[in-house]
């Protein structure tokens, strides 16, 4: 399984996937330049990713806590999200997402 | 220069977790430490990102909050008596004739130690900056991301961006300073204190002060002076909002800043040690902590308190040249416990 990350260059990688990690690990463990400074604790907007449009329909929604800590986010878009608040799980293989300008490296 | 030099044995960049138990083991061998901080509070980011949230990982501690934490390392360092010199930053370090480092901040507060200790995580804590085009030209004068002193936005005409509760707190407290003080948030939903939400939407209900569902997208004038914010709403689209002060709140981030030019070996803006003493390439600078990187790292605070008491050995053969180190136990030792100021 994977997901495709696009970096800040434009550049689209494809990254392998593990069911159960977050969208922020599997980045991040691909070595992809995310700042994810709170490392996950949904405290921080640095792990904000934009989700490609077809993908974000399909996604589980946003809590509370992961709607008001996009508020840090420099900005924010339709389908901006954290990428630590996604789990990842079969039914995404082969989503794309965008890391955002903020939450690069 | 000889004007006030705090003068210590260790000087700590950074009040973290870390950096606090460093005071601990560092106290225990007998040596003062002096910690240097950018927040205004100590607890690094226990304190500024996670003062509420659980830790379940400290040996002995099945539970703790963030904030708990911070609380009871300084309470278990009191007796040692650090010295902090909070919301400083580590700006200029000089090597001495005598060995010693002589460490400046932006502050001006000046240390003088035969060691140095960075223990500052991920960096100093920095506003975050919203992402517009020649913004920095304008900062200082017409964009702030804090509140020094009230008495500079009196009779101006004020933005302010952001949801959380300093967004609300200053956009609450410039009323009746300000000539006008308008907000501007990117949804209509705020995380701030529902209290302060309650208030400002009154007020933007008489009139008073214009509420704005918008995000940044530019500035207008000529720096210094801005004349307006460029604002772009999903409704309406661009526009610009007419004002002479921007108040930006969308909380910190983490940089390296300064440390990064203080001669030491880097490894993708970590530091590089070694892992008996956990000193840098360059003798009496220590890193421990978030901060450094070495075969095997990982970024606990377990992690950084183990490397805390082997820094502290060889931070004493330093201070303390000539004098033997003796290994002693709090639970057996009446030295160490009379440190502690428990017998």
């Amino acid at each position: 399984m994977k997901i495709l990350v696009t970096d800040g260059h434009g550049v689209e990688h494809e990254v392998e996937a593990t069911d159960g990690w977050t969208i922020m690990e599997i980045i991040r463990d691909a070595g992809l330049p995310i700042k994810a400074e709170c490392g996950g604790s949904c405290v921080c907007a640095t792990c904000h990713v934009i989700v490609n449009t077809d993908w974000f329909a399909k996604l589980p929604g946003k809590n509370e806590e992961e709607i008001d800590m996009l508020d840090l986010a420099l900005e924010v878009f339709d389908h901006s999200r954290l990428s630590c608040q996604i789990e990842f799980e079969p039914s995404m293989d082969g989503m794309k997402v965008t890391i955002a300008s903020d939450a690069l490296m | 220069m000889t004007e006030n030099v705090h003068q210590t044995d260790v000087i700590i960049v950074g009040a973290g977790p870390v950096g606090l138990f460093a005071v601990f083991e560092l106290g225990l061998l007998g040596l003062k430490a002096h910690l240097i901080d950018i927040l205004d509070r100590p607890g690094g980011q226990c304190a500024e990102l996670y003062p509420e949230k659980p830790i379940y990982d400290i040996p002995g501690i099945p539970i703790c909050t963030g904030q708990e934490l911070t609380d009871k390392l300084m309470e278990q360092i009191a007796p040692f008596d650090p010295q902090f010199h909070l919301q400083e930053m580590a700006e200029e370090l000089t090597k001495l004739d005598n060995g010693n480092w002589l460490l400046k901040t932006d502050g001006g507060v000046v240390l003088e130690a035969p060691v140095l200790v960075i223990a500052a995580g991920g960096g100093s804590f920095v506003p975050k900056k919203p992402r517009i085009e020649n913004l920095e030209a304008f900062e200082d004068e017409s964009v702030f991301y804090a509140v020094r002193k009230i008495e500079r936005f009196r009779d101006r005409n004020v933005l302010i961006a952001g949801g959380g509760d300093s967004a609300l707190d200053w956009f609450l407290a410039l009323q009746g300073v300000a000539k006008s003080v308008s907000m501007t948030h990117h949804r209509d939903g705020f995380r701030a204190a529902p209290h302060s939400v309650d208030a400002m939407r009154e007020i933007v209900a008489s009139g008073k002060s214009k509420l704005h569902i918008a995000q940044l997208k530019g500035i207008e004038g000529s720096a210094p002076n801005l004349t307006g914010i460029k604002l772009e709403s999903k409704e309406t689209g661009e526009f610009v909002h007419e004002c002479d002060m921007l108040l930006a709140f969308y909380g910190l981030t983490m940089k390296l800043g300064p440390v990064a030019e203080f001669g030491i070996d880097l490894e993708q803006n970590l530091i590089s040690v070694d892992t008996e003493k956990f000193e840098t390439n360059v003798p009496g600078i220590f890193a421990i902590g978030d901060i450094n990187t070495y075969p095997g790292k990982l970024k606990l605070i377990l992690s950084g308190f183990h490397e805390a008491a082997l820094m502290s050995q060889e931070a004493f053969r330093l201070a303390r040249p000539g004098e033997r180190l003796r290994f002693q136990y709090t639970t057996s030792s009446s030295e160490l416990q009379k440190k502690l100021g428990v017998r």
